[in-house]
């Protein structure tokens, strides 16, 4: 099973090692994200002073955590996306290799993705704005671990639309999350929210994950009861995504979608 | 013993049926070709077989295994060529062998990969892109990556499609090699009638998605009164058909 999971890895590490248009791809937009928002929290905490810093802090905190739940759920969607623009799912497909091996293979590579992405702004966030994300402390492991989780989740239900809707529904991969990103509270907290979408926000894995952060920012406390709160949401999620994955699998392989798709 | 075995098998999309009602067998080291025009279902059959479609209807073993129960024990010894897949073109061939090296979990690979390197003459091309390829080296390393796992059944849909008739004979004369080496099953999907009558020892003949007839080549030369199989063929899709009992 490792085997087989690593050589779908492995057609995509050939893929990057080789080509650096593709490696500077990944971190372009991290990067480009992170300047953007750092010079705006510069020029806040120099107009503002002590309080808008904080802000700034909580602002960086944010960019580069939604990027790590942005990246985790491109990494997985665009590899598929990959497999069916090269027409090579015909091969995959009738290979030993599981559909839940190719999601682990799928998974391995948003991590490769996610860190090679997110992991230059955050260098410059440190040496360029004086942010420290790992100033958190361990508590940042757990929020990186719920951030991905939630990616996979959202990538898992991107792929299954793609698997029903063919190419028609790529776009999604790019833009889905975008349309998460306002309920989410990632640059500002739950209370901003109207009344009524605040149970939405809630109900959002990253909701729990932002607030969280801001506590530790802010007042250098863990919220555990937020993060216990972005697990368990987490795991409906996943479920609920690895249902519909399953079922959309399933349906591709009766309707024939895995012989023409990408066609 | 039979390799392959097809119990009225069926796919239908709606009203209407790709596969109908079709049973055939293939004993174990025997070539076998699935003839038929287009959209007579021959591909249809081969991704049922593989376990690439669900089948609407029917029941498909493979070296012993029920494909709707069990499917990847029996690809594990499968593998399969088409030049309607791809493989991805921006690895190289060597990449692209590594790949399905790793997911057939292929016993010393490299090694496994230098020899059909120089079975199949890959030598010159094998880090080269796969999408840089003519249209013959680009069959020779579809037929490598089908036989990476030494496979126990080979499933070729149209191996030689768009092959000039030099490349196309040199594949052929290395498949008859492979399987006379290998015992190695093989159902042959094809339009060329001449391959089919080289290479198959039976031929199960599709039309409109059901078995019309079946037969080894010589037999189906003797029952329509004809010297070559395109004939045959010709008899069959045009509906002349004049075969008499033998």
């Amino acid at each position: 099973m490792v085997r087989r999971i690593w050589g779908m890895m492995f057609r995509h590490v050939a893929l990057y090692r080789r080509s650096w248009p593709r490696l500077l791809e990944l971190c372009y937009w991290p990067i480009l994200q992170m300047c953007i928002w750092g010079f705006t929290a510069n020029f806040l905490s120099a107009r503002m002073g002590n309080p808008a810093l904080m802000a700034g802090a909580t602002l960086l905190g944010g960019v580069l955590l939604w990027e790590v739940t942005l990246r985790s759920q491109m990494g997985v969607s665009i590899s598929f996306l990959e497999e069916m623009w090269s027409r090579n799912l015909g091969h995959i497909f009738v290979s030993p290799l599981r559909p839940f091996e190719m999601v682990l293979a799928l998974i391995g590579m948003s991590v490769i993705r996610m860190l090679l992405g997110v992991g230059p702004a955050i260098l410059l966030a440190w040496a360029f704005y004086a942010f420290n994300l790992f100033a958190m402390g361990p508590v940042l492991v757990v929020f990186f671990i719920n951030l991905m989780i939630m990616g996979w989740a959202v990538a898992l239900g991107v792929v299954s639309l793609v698997l029903r809707h063919g190419t028609g529904a790529e776009p999604l991969a790019w833009a889905f999350l975008f349309g998460v990103a306002p309920f989410s509270a990632v640059f500002y907290p739950v209370s901003v929210l109207p009344v009524f979408i605040r149970p939405f926000s809630y109900a959002l894995p990253t909701t729990h994950v932002f607030e969280g952060m801001r506590a530790a920012l802010l007042q250098g406390v863990v919220r555990w009861d937020h993060l216990a709160a972005a697990f368990a949401l987490n795991m409906v999620w996943l479920v609920a995504a690895a249902v519909l994955f399953t079922r959309q699998f399933h349906a591709a392989r009766v309707s024939g979608a895995l012989i023409s798709i990408g066609e | 013993m039979n390799a392959i075995q097809v119990e009225r098998l069926s796919k239908r999309y709606g009203s209407v049926a790709a596969v109908d009602d079709i049973s055939f067998r293939v004993p174990t080291g025997a070539t076998v070709g699935l003839l038929g025009g287009n959209g007579a279902g021959k591909t249809t059959t081969i991704a049922m077989l593989l376990g690439l479609l669900v089948p609407t209807s029917g029941r498909i073993t493979v070296l012993g295994h029920d494909i709707a129960k069990d499917r990847f024990a029996a690809l594990a010894r499968m593998n399969f060529s088409s030049p309607y897949v791809a493989l991805p073109s921006r690895l190289t061939v060597r990449e692209n062998m590594q790949v399905y090296g790793h997911l057939y979990n292929v016993p010393q690979m490299h090694q496994r990969i230098a020899d059909l390197s120089r079975e199949l003459d890959l030598g010159t091309i094998l880090d080269r892109p796969a999408g840089q390829l003519s249209a013959g080296q680009k069959t020779r390393v579809a037929l490598a990556k089908a036989l990476i796992n030494r496979p126990d059944v080979l499933l070729l849909d149209e191996p030689t499609a768009s092959l000039d008739p030099d490349t196309g004979d040199l594949v052929r004369t290395w498949l008859e090699q492979y399987r006379a080496d290998s015992g190695c099953t093989i159902l042959l999907a094809s339009h060329n009638m001449a391959e089919v009558e080289r290479l198959c020892s039976h031929v199960v003949m599709l039309k409109k998605g059901q078995v019309v007839d079946r037969g080894s080549p010589d037999d189906l030369l003797m029952r329509y009164g004809r010297h070559d199989l395109e004939a045959v063929f010709l008899d069959i899709a045009r509906d002349r058909r004049q075969a008499v009992e033998a």
